[in-house]
């Protein structure tokens, strides 16, 4: 990165205040996030395609249960509430790194891991149980659709909570350094999205398979 | 249980003479280059200055590299089927077997698009456009090197797949149902998905690198009206990829399940719907088209002004069709198979779109004419690519247009008249472009300009063989031959298709040139010598030596206009000659070589080899493995060096006497 900046400054003339857009290369922590935002972007737009392709393919049972008969609202209420607590301890830890506070980060960051880890539980039992009584994914369409859509974010949940798990051990070893801030920031973006894409998944299959 | 999961002796074709000699014959080189390579001590300064640079320009000059030999692979596969289809007419069954023609029907589209054509246009972007920009590198110089190293194990993994094993025999698309485990149970579709997945990702790593580096580090002054036009085709190349490669990949990854876990996303059986792939493939695969073509349009944009002394005519047009290309090219996928029978409205809706992003083309040709309209041409050979472009390509243009009416397209549908409309834009937009851009910066990345005899001859060898090649195609198509036949009945095909080899053979001789032009330009490198600005150039990347220093700029330009350094030029020939002040140089930052790119991609192909073969073991090796690398890469100590200011004056100096020279 363009750290050390010298200037060509042979005939220019100075106006008062250049635009955002003639200001020059912006700071690494703006570069680095609005990197990861364009991926969190990309990683969305691989959901939608999911999310389509579950559409298409709801209604395609073939014989086989729907999601009427599959759902359990319970379990869903209580995954869906881990999750969104985590995010607002995620979002606690945000706060503790901003103040430089490392007992409270590792604090947040481990009610964040436990609440994560507490709603893939919860998901690997629903699915262990809709497996255990020969509504898995080979079952039908429908059921094909539904374990990648939801086994998707479910995969990104892990690698969160494995990236959560290293990112601790970097600060434990290198401290907050601008890298490590710079990191920890992607992560907390990267946990929010797993959110807003639960939010419409919970909309999408369980509050509609259930109405339909 | 089997260690090595599919894998066993039977896998090598041993009794297919055509195979064991196309693949003995790689084999033999690799080890031949690879001996040399040792034997003379290149390999320290190998893995020191190229494999794990993560400097812009070494990793772009590598894509190129890449898609040259890829070039010359997709190739034989064409000639090939040119050969077969020449004389395989009436009872005759030609000299392929028809499960080997599958094999190189698809082998042929695959790498063209996937390991020809995108790492030459991605090797591209990324030589120039931080050069063009006035930045010393991309924003994510390592994660550049990660996705250089995926594209490389997806090129490796087709490759393996001559000699072990078979590759798809489905077409580049993979339509299930006949690519589902159901018709096609060997390992060639997985070849193909794996390969396709892991480069795939590659891709998308320099996608986002690039809109990032475009958007939030251009030098100072440089706004987005400042910016090289070739800039502004990169960055709308860049936002295609990132919003439509995650569509590829789950769309691969859905066939990949209902292969490998019995999934039925698109099966015949259990509710899956096929057409559901065609659909969702094509939601990529359109915008890929002009992922391909739109950096191509801008190189011809930065070598018509550059040869016609002028600046290019109506930028801001140029800009605004670029973009609406970008968001239309999302509007038109259905066109790909309007046969589907989707109804009137659907079918209208998307040929009246198709029609309508034929504009903004439109206006780029124009925009083109009327820069060389009143210009003072130099005839170099980037220009002649770019005239040959405008020609072909506007026929190309044309018969898409055709095909774009619905009613019209239910008779070419699949028809050699299909093949033809795509080969002559490919070619003749995306391929010329390319050729152009490879004469036109050569110099720069080498310091020595491409020999112009050979580069003529090329080109024009290129161009007549493709017309002689293509437009039979177009008649035959008309006459109602479909694509993809190993062998066909109706005599009156013959003579189209015997001219069509002949085209094929005489685009051999285009590339037999281009290697000559290669190596005569290297042998004569000191009577072809260049110093900066070879071209009379009009943007940043002419400012700096050739080839650049690792810094790029010893200090960052101060943009003003567009068309920054020929302006530059002109406010320095019509001031006074100043007495050069004496320059003070700052230490400079350039980030830190790493291999993590390079075992990164030696993990990738061990993972994707295994899935391939169902040696699950190896594959969890190899994912762990891949883990472990960027685990180091996230606990590296250092991630930068500093340039001394000494080393930097002293390069300076050595340039400024050069230029004097």
């Amino acid at each position: 990165m363009n750290v050390a900046v010298a200037v060509d400054d042979n005939n220019v003339r100075y106006e008062a205040r250049p635009s955002a857009s003639e200001a020059g290369a912006a700071t690494k922590r703006i570069v680095v996030g609005y990197g990861f935002w364009i991926f969190l972007l990309s990683d969305i737009i691989m959901f939608a395609v999911f999310f389509a392709a579950y559409a298409v393919l709801s209604h395609a049972t073939a014989g086989g249960p729907s999601g009427m008969q599959l759902f359990s609202q319970r379990s869903v209420a209580i995954e869906t509430g881990c999750l969104l607590a985590s995010s607002y301890s995620c979002g606690l830890m945000s706060l503790a790194i901003g103040s430089r506070r490392r007992g409270a980060t590792y604090l947040a960051a481990l009610i964040t891991f436990l609440l994560g880890a507490s709603f893939l539980v919860l998901e690997l039992r629903e699915f262990a149980g809709m497996i255990a009584i020969g509504a898995g994914p080979q079952r039908s369409a429908f059921l094909s659709g539904f374990f990648t859509l939801v086994g998707c974010h479910g995969l990104h949940v892990t690698a969160g909570l494995v990236w959560l798990a290293v990112m601790m051990a970097q600060v434990a070893v290198k401290g907050l350094r601008p890298t490590i801030k710079r990191r920890l920031l992607c992560f907390s973006l990267f946990w929010h999205a797993l959110d807003i894409v639960w939010v419409w998944l919970f909309a999408v299959v369980y509050l509609m398979g259930v109405l339909s | 249980m089997n260690l090595l999961g599919k894998l066993n002796w039977s896998a090598i074709p041993f009794d297919q003479p055509i195979i064991m000699g196309a693949s003995g014959g790689v084999v033999l080189a690799i080890v031949a280059i690879l001996s040399w390579v040792t034997l003379k001590g290149y390999v320290p300064y190998l893995w020191r200055e190229w494999i794990t640079s993560v400097d812009h320009k070494r990793i772009g000059i590598m894509y190129i590299i890449l898609a040259l030999i890829m070039l010359l692979r997709g190739f034989a596969d064409a000639i090939m089927m040119r050969a077969q289809q020449a004389v395989a007419a009436g009872g005759a069954q030609g000299y392929l077997p028809p499960e080997h023609f599958d094999q190189i029907f698809s082998a042929h589209g695959t790498i063209m698009i996937f390991f020809m054509a995108m790492p030459f246009v991605i090797g591209m972007m990324n030589f120039v456009v931080p050069l063009q920009l006035g930045v010393r590198d991309m924003a994510f110089p390592t994660l550049n090197s990660v996705a250089l190293g995926l594209t490389a194990s997806g090129i490796l993994l087709v490759n393996i797949s001559l000699a072990v094993g078979e590759f798809a025999k489905t077409g580049w698309v993979a339509y299930p149902p006949l690519s589902e485990l159901q018709y096609s149970p060997g390992v060639g579709v997985d070849y193909y998905l794996w390969s396709l997945q892991i480069s795939g990702v590659g891709t998308f790593m320099t996608g986002i690198n690039f809109v990032a580096t475009i958007l939030k580090t251009r030098a100072p002054g440089m706004s987005y009206m400042r910016m090289p036009v070739f800039c502004w085709t990169s960055l709308a190349a860049n936002l295609l990829i990132i919003a439509a490669f995650p569509v590829l990949t789950a769309t691969l990854a859905m066939l990949l399940l209902d292969r490998y876990l019995g999934f039925h996303f698109f099966t015949t059986d259990a509710g899956g719907n096929a057409m559901m792939y065609v659909n969702l493939f094509w939601v990529w695969g359109h915008p890929e088209v002009y992922i391909l073509v739109l950096p191509a349009f801008g190189i011809f944009s930065e070598v018509v002004s550059t040869f016609s002394g002028k600046p290019l005519f109506g930028y801001r047009s140029m800009v605004a069709a670029t973009m609406s290309i970008c968001v239309l090219s999302f509007f038109v996928w259905l066109h790909h198979f309007f046969t589907m029978g989707a109804g009137a409205d659907v079918n209208g809706f998307f040929g009246v779109m198709t029609m309508i992003i034929a504009v903004p083309t439109g206006v780029k040709v124009f925009n083109w004419l009327f820069t060389m309209y009143g210009g003072r041409i130099r005839f170099t050979v980037p220009i002649l690519w770019s005239i040959g472009f405008m020609v072909t390509f506007v026929i190309g243009g044309m018969t898409g247009v055709l095909m774009a009416v619905p009613p019209a397209d239910f008779q070419l549908h699949n028809s050699l008249f299909l093949i033809a409309h795509f080969h002559n834009v490919i070619i003749g937009g995306t391929v010329f472009g390319l050729m152009a851009g490879y004469n036109y910066w050569f110099p720069k990345a080498f310091g020595f300009k491409l020999d112009e005899r050979w580069g003529r001859a090329s080109f024009w060898c290129w161009l007549i063989g493709f017309y002689l090649a293509f437009m039979p195609l177009y008649v035959l198509g008309l006459m109602g031959m479909t694509r993809r036949m190993q062998h066909y009945d109706v005599a009156s095909w013959q003579p189209w298709l015997v001219a069509a080899a002949i085209g094929a053979v005489v685009i051999l001789a285009g590339i037999v040139c281009q290697v000559i032009q290669l190596v005569v330009s290297i042998r004569d490198r000191e009577q072809l010598k260049v110093t900066a600005d070879p071209w009379n150039g009009r943007t940043l990347e002419w400012a700096t030596a050739s080839p650049p220093p690792a810094w790029n700029f010893a200090v960052l330009p101060q943009v003003t206009d567009l068309d920054a350094l020929w302006n530059k030029k002109q406010r320095e020939r019509t001031q006074q000659a100043q007495p050069l002040k004496e320059r003070k140089f700052e230490p400079i930052e350039v980030p830190k070589n790493s291999a993590t790119g390079f075992v990164t991609a030696f993990f990738a192909v061990v993972t994707g080899f295994a899935l391939i073969w169902h040696i699950w073991w190896m594959a969890g090796a190899g994912a762990l493995g891949i883990f472990l690398t960027m685990l180091a890469f996230a606990f590296r100590s250092e991630e930068e060096i500093e340039v001394p200011a000494e080393q930097i004056a002293r390069f300076e100096q050595a340039h400024q006497a050069e230029i004097a020279v």
